[in-house]
Order: C-alpha cells, then structure tokens, then sequence
C-alpha cells in the first residue's frame, strides 16, 4: 500500500501548501470547487482509458484495492492533489505583493 | 497501439485548450507564471513517478506507449502529463472566473 501512504502525504501536503505556506486558502473559494467540479468528470474518463486498457497498471501490493471507474481509488486523491498544488501556486503568483 | 497514452494527453489537450481562444482565458499569454507554478508540482510528482516505476507500484504497457523515455526510465508521456494536465486544470479555473467574475479567489489586484 505504498501508493496509499504516499497519495496521502501528497494530498495532505496539497492541502499545507494551500492553507499554510501560500496561505491561499483556494479549498475555500466558489471557482475552486467549481473548476474541480468540471475537471472531476474528465479525470475518471482519461483514468478510466488508462486504466481499463491496462496502458497504466498498478501493482497489487502498492495499492488498497479499492476501485473508481475501474481506477484505484488512490488516482483521485493524486489528482486532486495535482490540481490543488498548480492552482495555489498560480493565484499565489498573482497576488499583488 | 503505440499512441494509447499520447491519445489520452490529446483529449486534455485538445478539451481545455479552446478555452483560450472562446473565454480569452489568456493561460498561454501568461506563459511565465503557468509555468512557475507548474514546475515544482511537476518535479516533486516526478519524484515520486521516478520512485513507483523504479518499485514498480505503478507500470505502463510498452506496446501502448510511444516508448521513448526520459531521466529515470520515466516514459515521455509521464513527463508530457504533468505539463498537460495542469495547463488544463489553470484554463478550467480562469474559464469559470471568466463566466463568474465577482467570484473572487485572492489574485484580485
């Protein structure tokens, strides 16, 4: 379950970055979650293709087992966290300072 | 067939990128701080991608990926995903500010 620990660490580093180093608090903005909303849908569509085609597998013992739209469940969290770190960042580079 | 990954890369691509000439999203105009922000997310996923295919928590189908790699036995089309999908994921959020703008979100000046 190695993918497991780390897909955690990574979303609860996403989340860091959002809430304490940028301090961007972008989990708390309308235009956030409404992006994630549009985004979601076609992330299990591309991750369905991957992973239903096997052009990306998943080793057994590296995973919890669970799956999304034949995914492992973990693939959402690693996308969201993904999203989360680039947008932070993207507003954090707009900020006036 | 060899373009099974790419085809998935072209569909983000070609699905989010219209959006910077319908909405005027202007992600692509401002190239400089698309790619601030996408740099460092994408070194330390590449890390981690680096260490999965190394333990192999994670492995790809030769026959369904062009089969050219980068540093690390990473296949090109890993590196291109982490370039592709944030680029979309920025052209999604500014398209909703496009169609929201009093939806602030802290990069107001």
């Amino acid at each position: 379950m190695t993918y497991t620990y780390i897909v955690l660490i990574f979303f609860a580093a996403s989340l860091a970055l959002d809430l304490f180093l940028t301090k961007v608090w972008l989990v708390t903005r309308r235009a956030f979650w409404t992006s994630y909303a549009i985004i979601l849908p076609f992330q299990l569509l591309t991750n369905w293709w991957l992973t239903s085609r096997n052009i990306v597998m998943y080793r057994g013992g590296a995973i919890i087992g669970w799956r999304i739209a034949s995914a492992p469940v973990e693939d959402l969290f690693f996308g969201f966290a993904l999203i989360l770190c680039v947008l932070t960042l993207w507003v954090s580079l707009g900020r006036r300072r | 067939m060899k373009w099974g990954y790419v085809a998935m890369l072209a569909f983000t691509v070609v699905g989010s990128f219209w959006l910077e000439v319908a909405f005027k999203v202007e992600v692509l105009r401002r190239a400089v701080r698309a790619f601030t922000s996408i740099l460092p997310v994408a070194a330390a996923f590449l890390i981690w991608d680096a260490w999965a295919v190394h333990h192999r928590d994670w492995y790809f189908d030769i026959k369904q990926i062009l089969g050219i790699y980068g540093p690390f036995r990473i296949p090109l089309e890993e590196y291109l995903f982490f370039i592709v999908v944030p680029l979309a994921a920025i052209m999604t959020l500014e398209a909703v500010r496009k169609v929201k703008p009093h939806w602030q979100i802290g990069d107001e000046g």
